[in-house]
């Protein structure tokens, strides 16, 4: 079974477990911003430094960390790489350290947020819209089958990629990226079908 | 007992692809319902899914009512999904929430709206499926069997008047089948079940044989199964 990249939730009592999640969220947000802002080596290393503090504090474990990362290790090869030619070394530490530091925070975020107290925390966030219309539960819910859906298209993805493998056609996009795509919309709508038959949405 | 009626009720689908014929998926059934535990059997693409369908409204039928409990699923669709429950083959699908406990308290949600209620709920549901073990694992982690008890559970917690389920052991080893099998003819509730397990609808009070989108025996479990055993060898 392939799991989230960005770790699963892992009940637990530390610091960060007990944090409000809107505090998780702003904490979140600031860090990227000043990652963005002050674009130079010491800050990218404390930024790094507080993911992997993050982390541990946590309990992320370390194989749950190194898969987060592994998602993403191509395109930030690619975008070192890139910066290296185009600029310099400092300047693909600074941009790639950042991108690794807010995915380290993130992973810190999920494994101490289940999706539970998330939906609530949305839902309650978005009450003061109901007069316009808006329907918290509804956004909630959409954002909770949004987390559910990466680690179930990553494996839709990986059961597509055996398949064309497995009848030779490793190397013919066509026959990896069709059948994924109608799977990951038959899903999609059966996901759907078991909403509506277990009546949620119907508030 | 809840009572189910299918009146005149007639389901076409477009054919895939071109302007060709609609091709009619359940011709003119009329049925009541009334039995506790009902078995739809049948081969592959008989209808038997799609009669299961209009109980709960998943289909809408191109002609004819569908009535559950007095209540027109046409008309009153969120009334009638309160009542009816629903499992489906894969339960894949029906697992919307990341982990075992969030996807049994997302069922809850209507009936209990404090989280920590809604939790402790929740927990009291896995434990009595002996899912309790289970509650914060990812639901990715779960066995095939463990599924679709999870899913089952899922539904029964919004403590549905009837449960339908279709082919829910079609995907489970023998003895996840009969564990499952033997959950679903244990319920209080009223059970309407399409399946391939013949020992399945054997246990049950009626059994409708449904082929080429008709129903064409309507009986005694012993003798419908009889039947479809005959005209498939």
């Amino acid at each position: 079974m392939t799991a989230s990249p960005l770790g699963d939730y892992q009940p637990g009592t530390s610091a960060l477990h007990r944090l409000p999640v809107g505090a998780k969220l702003l904490g979140l947000l600031a860090l990227s911003a000043l990652g963005v802002a002050l674009r130079s080596v010491p800050t990218t290393a404390a930024l790094l430094v507080l993911g992997v503090a993050a982390c541990a504090v946590a309990g992320v474990r370390l194989r749950g960390a190194a898969r987060a990362l592994r998602g993403v290790a191509i395109g930030l090869a690619l975008l070192a790489a890139y910066q290296t030619w185009q600029a310099d070394g400092e300047r693909a530490f600074v941009v790639t350290g950042s991108l690794v530091a807010m995915v380290l925070w993130a992973t810190a975020f999920t494994t101490t947020t289940s999706i539970e107290r998330l939906v609530d925390a949305i839902t309650r966030w978005l009450g003061p819209f109901r007069r316009v219309g808006v329907r918290p539960e509804l956004v909630a819910l959409a954002f909770s089958l949004l987390v559910r859906g990466i680690p179930l298209t990553l494996e839709i993805a990986a059961e597509t990629r055996d398949a064309a493998r497995a009848r030779g056609l490793e190397r013919n996009p066509r026959a990896y990226l069709t059948p994924l795509v109608i799977r990951v919309v038959a899903h999609a709508r059966a996901t759907g079908e078991a909403l509506h038959a277990r009546g949620v949405g119907d508030d | 007992m809840s009572r189910i009626e299918l009146d005149r009720v007639v389901v076409r689908a477009p054919t895939p692809g071109g302007p060709a014929p609609e091709l009619t998926v359940l011709h003119e059934t009329s049925l009541e319902l009334t039995e506790q535990r009902i078995a739809l059997v049948g081969p592959n693409g008989s209808g038997k899914s799609t009669l299961a369908r209009l109980v709960n409204g998943l289909v809408e039928p191109t002609s004819g009512r569908v009535v559950v409990d007095g209540l027109d699923v046409a008309h009153r669709g969120r009334e009638v999904r309160r009542r009816v429950g629903f499992v489906f083959t894969d339960p894949t699908a029906q697992l919307v929430m990341p982990t075992v406990l969030e996807d049994v308290a997302l069922s809850l949600r209507h009936r209990v709206r404090g989280r920590e209620e809604r939790t402790a709920a929740a927990r009291e549901v896995l434990a009595s499926y002996g899912l309790e073990g289970l509650a914060d694992r990812s639901v990715h982690a779960l066995s095939g069997g463990q599924r679709q008890l999870l899913a089952l559970a899922g539904v029964l917690a919004t403590e549905p008047a009837i449960l339908v389920a279709d082919e829910p052991t079609t995907l489970l080893d023998l003895r996840n089948a009969r564990r499952i099998g033997d959950l679903l003819l244990g319920l209080p509730q009223q059970l309407v079940v399409a399946t391939h397990d013949l020992d399945l609808a054997l246990r049950c009070e009626r059994a409708l044989l449904v082929d080429g989108g008709r129903v064409v025996a309507d009986g005694a479990p012993a003798e419908v199964v009889a039947s479809y055993r005959a005209g498939a060898l």
